[in-house]
């Protein structure tokens, strides 16, 4: 990079930046903080402060003793409920999109822009207006408080952000390529195979990376089709809060806080540039 | 051969041909049927539930808009609407302008654009339990900002907004604007990038000055982009859950009660189905007072840009 020279201007907008910045990462350096101190420090001072003595402990207690509704595993098995959950919903929900995609941008069918238009308005209806029915459909499917429920609402809805990723995607790619693999007598699955899959993999990052962040994140279905041992880790976190009302430990509950954020924050360290993709994506409806 | 072999041979073919082609069928239909058939039953069947008697179940029956009435009268309703104007309209245009501001300022070549970048963006990848939980913490006088200053040695600062009736509002706008201004930033960065460099370097040749350039040139190009994001940060505020349910969960009393927290009360904590299918079209009507305007105005853009072509 070239030299600057640094004018009184230009220093105040470093200032500015970075002032707001710092505004940034106090709410997350507060939280690393105090998930390594003690409770009885936090106590006699505040929330925001240097440890004292490093209470790596929290992280222990945190992930496999804590008590969250009268159960004692920590957030250990909410975690595995959440991953049981984003994970499988996150890869069915990027495949049928990247199919329905296909089919709609490349392969065309009667009905292609009919179904497409009614799928992405899916982006617009609040979940408010789906909880009764999910509710219904859960229960008639014996799917209520299981993670195989959570996984179906979530492929399902989540298709209609998939299906708008992959088609805006796939509607660059050249007529010419399909008509000769017409040609060549390719079929559907073919031609996705060999010709529309190698093409994807930038989209498919940014709907993987889109879809883990948001299905991990997501908490309205989860505290109100889930309950107890079921739920997953954000609707344990308000559990958690609520059941620690008495006995204040927030030493133990920000290290637990940490430990749910880590998946998606370590999916927007690496994949940063893929995340930002996505933002832009979603937004550009 | 005869007629009717070679008709028969021609059925087969069409039939063989349908089976071969069942798969792809299934495959490209299936899936879309399923979320589309999902989107349209499961937002007329809300809507027919609002229209029912419904309490703990869903049950037929036809009470006009009674369900309607009775929510709009209820107080939590009218302050959750009422909230919803002021959050919707302070966050929207906070955001918003710290955002642009944000991306003004990241657009002066400055160094360390990346790792500011993925500063100001980094929230998006939380969870607004996560971010809700946090703030409830800083802002708890007792135990986050206020709690600081006081031992420091200024015992008499006093920060309470979370517990005061009329300020618990503005934690919900701080800690939504913390979340989503490097939202707004990042699509305005990018509509800056994108204004063309002949433009600006026509201005300057001109003799505009940087603000003259920005206040003529860019800003007026980025139009587009600030309705976009107003119109997203709007839905967002619309149908706000999560963040409030951590911060304050609606509280005090019923100070921060939003329209979608009003719905899940209804429903879930008090089961009167009707009226909290009633309060879910209320809220997709304000949405739809938001959308509509929005794709009407996207529409007329595409068509004046397909006229101009």
């Amino acid at each position: 990079m070239r030299n600057e020279t640094l004018t009184p201007s230009r220093g105040l907008v470093y200032l500015a930046v970075w002032l707001v910045a710092a505004a940034y990462l106090v709410p997350l350096a507060v939280v690393v903080l105090n998930s390594l101190r003690t409770a009885e420090e936090i106590a006699q001072t505040s929330m925001i402060g240097w440890p004292q003595q490093w209470a790596f402990s929290n992280y222990v207690t945190a992930w496999g003793k804590f008590c969250v509704s009268q159960t004692c595993a920590g957030i250990q098995p909410y975690m595995v409920n959440s991953a049981l959950v984003t994970v499988p919903a996150t890869l069915l929900s990027t495949l049928l999109g990247a199919i329905a995609g296909y089919a709609i941008s490349l392969w065309r069918f009667p009905g292609d822009r009919w179904i497409f238009g009614i799928v992405t308005l899916g982006l617009f209806l609040p979940q408010q207006m789906r909880l009764l029915p999910w509710t219904i459909v859960l229960r008639d499917l014996g799917l209520t408080n299981t993670i195989a429920g959570l996984v179906m609402i979530h492929t399902i809805q989540g298709m209609s952000f998939t299906t708008l990723f992959c088609r805006n995607y796939y509607i660059s790619i050249p007529q010419d390529l399909m008509k000769a693999a017409r040609i060549d007598g390719a079929g559907f699955f073919r031609t996705f195979w060999r010709i529309v899959l190698p093409l994807s993999p930038p989209i498919l990052i940014v709907t993987v990376i889109w879809q883990f962040t948001h299905i991990w994140n997501e908490f309205l279905y989860g505290v109100t089709f889930t309950t107890g041992q079921q739920q997953p880790v954000t609707a344990a976190l308000i559990a958690l809060s609520a059941s620690i009302a008495d006995i204040p430990q927030h030493g133990v509950q920000s290290a637990a806080v940490i430990i749910a954020a880590l998946p998606t924050l370590l999916v927007y360290l690496f994949g940063g540039r893929y995340f930002v993709r996505g933002l832009t994506a979603g937004s550009v409806k | 051969m005869s007629v009717s072999a070679a008709a028969a041979a021609g059925e087969r073919r069409i039939w063989v041909d349908a089976l071969k082609r069942l798969p792809e069928r299934v495959v490209i239909w299936v899936p879309l049927l399923l979320a589309a058939g999902q989107i349209v039953s499961f937002a007329l069947w809300t809507i027919w539930v609002s229209f029912t008697p419904s309490t703990l179940i869903p049950v037929s029956g036809w009470v006009g808009f009674r369900n309607y009435t009775q929510v709009m009268a209820t107080r939590n309703w009218q302050t959750a609407f009422d909230n919803l104007l002021l959050f919707g309209g302070s966050f929207v245009l906070l955001s918003v302008s710290a955002g642009l501001l944000l991306a003004i300022l990241m657009d002066q070549r400055i160094r360390g654009e990346n790792v500011l970048r993925s500063i100001f963006l980094y929230p998006l990848a939380l969870s607004f339990v996560v971010t809700g939980t946090v703030w409830s913490w800083l802002l708890n006088p007792g135990l986050g900002i206020q709690k600081f200053v006081n031992v420091l040695g200024w015992t008499n600062f006093k920060f309470d907004w979370l517990l005061d009736r009329d300020k618990a509002i503005w934690c919900i706008v701080v800690a939504a604007i913390w979340q989503s201004a490097g939202f707004a930033m990042a699509l305005f960065l990018a509509g800056l990038r994108s204004v063309d460099g002949d433009l600006i370097r026509a201005a300057q040749i001109d003799g505009a000055g940087p603000f003259r350039t920005y206040r003529r040139i860019i800003l007026p190009t980025l139009w587009p982009i600030t309705v976009t994001v107003v119109v997203i940060q709007l839905q967002f505020a619309i149908t706000t859950f999560d963040l409030v349910r951590a911060l304050t969960d609606g509280g005090p009393g019923i100070a921060t009660q939003l329209p979608a927290l009003v719905v899940y009360d209804f429903m879930f904590q008090r089961g009167m189905l009707g009226r909290g299918a009633a309060a879910a079209v209320l809220m997709l009507l304000i949405l739809l007072a938001v959308l509509l305007p929005y794709a009407a105005w996207q529409f007329a853009q595409r068509r004046r840009a397909a006229h101009a072509q």
